[in-house]
């Protein structure tokens, strides 16, 4: 018999339908993959099941939860089954918790409000189930706060929270998406282990078909607010059904058309386009072995907080005596977990922060406040975030124009920005609208233009296709390859994203608190790791089995 | 904690001795000698400048400031020219109507705020919402010095329930309250219309937070999410303006104490400025810079004592 199904729920906020016709069903100790981009409709069924549904939102049809009608239940009804037989977690563990509670206290919460249990006893209880989620005693008191944990640890008090009733239903809601891909596997394997030996039933939402390969026994794919396939997860990867899926599958694995790399010849002279306005004349690469970006020993060091009074400042060696170089022409991937100084780098090498040591040598020039303006606009970047990083008054072209300020205004700088939106994919027209007007994906192209219409030399790629859906990913990469292509572009694509980062990159860094740990072709590199840690995070990332994708390989072409 | 509490600490000396420059520095630019104002238009010269001997004016700057600062250190904040008692009696007389009038008039914004800026959160967008934003908007404009003549006509002359002005004097409790009721009302209802407001934005601003989603998924109610989890949380812009408003309520309560005739800081300091009485200036100005200075300290204590986050990081 099946703990909870959705019979045709259907959501609709004002006139819009979010959900149509959602059919479901989540046996006992199930796990179910609820897979699908954003947008679909996903954390919209898990919080219609929760019933905590935005103001305004109508459903129509069942939500059935062990004999019960769950759309049926009054607000009260529905609190008393909160936390007790469906526990909920979300996917930011940075921000899901009180900052000013302790952990234990928010743990016991959840017993006190449904078995109403003195203090005591329910920090007892909140001691054991934080025992079970791996934040054992004497090391995690209950007295932290959130603050005091890493976004890991504080997503295993969140569990602890939610499983702290021993519930039917966890739903999981994108629960690794924002953590790094070693505390990601521990998490997983975490929320795996609970459904198995708790007998707890398991709805992981994501957006990451490697993550659900791993997990799921079932799963269901969702576009625009409707299922459209469901199947045991081997079975729907090896022989999708819909469409939509095998497209889902062959954007989330999708390796850009190698675009004939330009072989890189020692101490040659660059021709800068004849377009760049910031050329005068030929320019000559200085470096003795022709590198674009020379980086040497950099270092860079963080001021911390005295230990005590007048002690001296303890330094955090962010970036800690690293060097590398970037060809002209070259794809050069950057890896490294969250807080390994992948950031600070980029910010050096953009001549946004200082070095301490050492140097970076961008062609003829020292990168640092002396360095030309000129000299600036052969290095440009993309960042991730491609709702926050646009001044949203400004008109598209405006923004793209933006790196003009390096070089001056051309005469023809309206032309030039229509010809970088046709490189882009976009329309001409599009410059005359504001960035609100386009999706994610749009504006990961417009940031695109805005790097490319200056003719750089190197485009520094941070994170930039981390926060876009799979098939949009696989379009934006494809982008890539070809511009790179056609304007010997040298790439430093930094991701903690190791199977994009194997696609696109022929050669790749490996960083670790703040040091190089392993360089080397990528290809070598993820095949034969040589540093241990190398080799811990490729263990660690979620990947679909080669061979369910063996079969059809060739059989669906990306749309 | 220690450290953090050690870190205000010396901010606050360090405030203090700076602030006692600017306001010693600002004083002796004033035009005006206070020896000659005192002795009228007709004094002759030769007792001006003995004048000005006794009372030191005519000793080195530097000396004058660190007499001015070892007398204050030691509770001697000088001499009044006009009234020729110290200022330290003149000023504690005072503070004995300033500070119950400006507790007073913060417990009483206090208690309208806080529960009408819950109200108005937890009910963002409907009636009762527009209701207190309306209500606080109308608090916000009204000049309080009108709305204190609105309360003397309608209490006091109407109704003939409270004095329309004057101090007795603490001899009778009852009485002292009673012509303090109306000044503090005057006083109350703006702040509390400014802070209603405050707090109404910072809780709604927590509610969309996503640890209130975590604990309505814990199955918390929506009022006891936010009153668990909101409330404390949305606090810490609310601390700011309470102690803002505390400061102005001690120093800047010079109009409302003219329209009741109540002989508190603000007159004596308006009166002093009126009558070149430097010395009484310097002091209260001083005493007052340090009621500032130290009720930021305290609120800073109390950012602590509610986020846990300045207790070990700061």
């Amino acid at each position: 018999m099946s703990l909870l199904t959705l019979e045709a729920l259907t959501l609709m906020i004002g006139a819009a339908p979010i959900l149509r016709g959602v059919t479901l069903g989540l046996g006992p100790g199930e796990i179910l993959g609820l897979v699908g981009e954003s947008g679909s409709g996903k954390s919209m069924t898990a919080l219609a099941v929760m019933g905590l549904l935005p103001q305004g939102a109508r459903t129509l049809g069942r939500i059935w939860l062990e004999g019960q009608d769950v759309l049926a239940l009054t607000e009260r009804q529905m609190c008393a089954l909160r936390g007790n037989q469906i526990g909920m977690i979300f996917q930011e563990p940075m921000t899901a918790l009180n900052p000013l509670m302790t952990i234990g206290d928010q743990v016991a919460e959840t017993l006190m409000v449904h078995r109403k249990m003195p203090r005591a006893e329910a920090r007892q209880i909140a001691r054991d189930k934080l025992d079970r989620v791996g934040l054992t005693a004497p090391r995690f008191p209950l007295s932290l706060y959130p603050h005091e944990l890493s976004g890991g640890q504080r997503q295993r008090v969140a569990i602890a929270m939610a499983i702290a009733l021993q519930p039917r239903v966890l739903i999981a809601d994108e629960p690794t998406t924002a953590l790094d891909v070693t505390t990601q596997a521990e998490v997983l394997d975490l929320l795996r282990d609970l459904a198995r030996t708790e007998d707890m039933a398991l709805i992981l939402i994501t957006h990451d078909l490697a993550v659900v390969a791993g997990m799921a026994d079932r799963v269901a794919v969702m576009r625009r607010g409707e299922i459209v396939e469901t199947g045991l997860t081997e079975t729907l990867f090896r022989a999708p059904q819909h469409p939509y899926t095998a497209q889902l599958l062959a954007a989330s694995t999708h390796r850009p058309e190698a675009a004939a790399r330009p072989t890189f010849a020692p101490g040659r002279e660059y021709l800068s386009q004849e377009e760049n306005p910031a050329a005068s004349s030929w320019q000559k690469y200085s470096d003795p072995d022709g590198a674009l970006l020379r980086v040497a020993g950099a270092v860079r060091t963080y001021r911390l907080a005295r230990p005590r009074p007048f002690a001296p400042h303890p330094a955090l060696r962010a970036v800690d005596d690293v060097s590398f170089t970037i060809a002209p022409g070259e794809s050069l991937g950057l890896v490294g977990e969250s807080g390994c100084g992948k950031s600070t780098l980029t910010r050096a090498i953009l001549g946004l922060d200082p070095l301490q040591e050492g140097t970076i040598r961008l062609g003829a020039h020292l990168v640092g406040p002396g360095m030309p303006q000129a000299a600036r606009a052969d290095v440009q970047v993309v960042f991730q975030d491609p709702y926050g990083s646009f001044n949203p008054r400004q008109r598209v072209e405006t923004l793209v124009a933006e790196p003009f300020h390096l070089t001056g205004l051309p005469a023809d700088w309206r032309d030039r920005v229509a010809a970088a939106l046709v490189e882009v994919g976009l329309a001409p027209e599009d410059g005359a609208k504001f960035i609100h007007e386009f999706s994610g994906g749009q504006r990961q192209r417009i940031a695109i233009a805005r790097a490319l219409i200056i003719r750089p030399k190197l485009i520094v790629l941070d994170e930039a296709v981390s926060a876009l859906d799979v098939r949009v990913r696989a379009q934006v990469l494809d982008l890539l390859a070809a511009l790179q292509a056609s304007h010997d572009l040298a790439y430093l694509f930094i991701s903690h994203d190791l199977s994009v980062v194997r696609n696109v990159t022929t050669r790749c860094l490996v960083m670790q608190a703040g040091r190089i740990v392993e360089q080397g072709p990528t290809e070598a590199l993820f095949t034969a790791p040589g540093h241990p840690y190398t080799a811990q995070l490729l263990a660690a990332a979620p990947q679909i089995p080669p061979a369910w994708m063996e079969d059809r390989a060739h059989a669906s072409p990306l749309v | 904690m220690g450290r953090y509490i050690l870190r205000r600490l010396i901010t606050l000396a360090a405030s203090l001795l700076l602030a006692s420059l600017v306001i010693f520095a600002l004083i002796e630019v004033t035009p005006g000698d206070p020896a000659s104002f005192m002795l009228g238009l007709n004094a002759a010269p030769e007792t001006v400048a003995a004048l000005r001997d006794q009372l030191g004016l005519n000793d080195p700057l530097p000396l004058r400031y660190l007499h001015w600062v070892a007398g204050m250190v030691q509770g001697d904040f000088g001499l009044s020219y006009t009234y020729k008692v110290p200022v330290a009696d003149l000023v504690a007389d005072r503070l004995k109507i300033s500070l119950p009038l400006a507790l007073i008039a913060l417990a009483l914004s206090s208690a309208l705020a806080l529960p009408a800026g819950v109200w108005a959160a937890s009910r963002r967008g409907r009636a009762g919402d527009a209701l207190v934003m309306g209500a606080t908007q109308l608090g916000i404009a009204v000049p309080n010095f009108w709305f204190a003549m609105l309360l003397v006509l309608v209490f006091a002359i109407k109704w003939r329930l409270f004095p329309a002005g004057g101090f007795p004097g603490w001899s009778d409790p009852l009485a002292a309250l009673r012509a303090l009721t109306l000044p503090a009302i005057a006083l109350a209802l703006p702040q509390a219309a400014i802070l209603a407001r405050v707090l109404r934005s910072a809780l709604i601003e927590t509610l969309g937070q996503d640890y209130i989603r975590t604990a309505r998924a814990k199955g918390l109610s929506r009022r006891a999410a936010l009153t668990r989890h909101a409330l404390r949380n949305a606090l810490i812009p609310v601390l700011t303006i309470l102690g803002m408003q505390f400061s102005f309520l001690l120093a800047g309560a010079i109009i409302i104490e003219n329209v009741f005739y109540i002989p508190g800081l603000g007159r004596l300091i308006f009166q002093a400025i009126t009558q070149r009485d430097l010395i009484v200036v310097e002091s209260v100005v001083m005493i007052l810079v340090f009621a500032v200075i130290a009720v930021t300290f305290l609120t800073d204590l109390a950012y602590a004592l509610v986020d846990p986050r300045l207790r070990r990081h700061a």
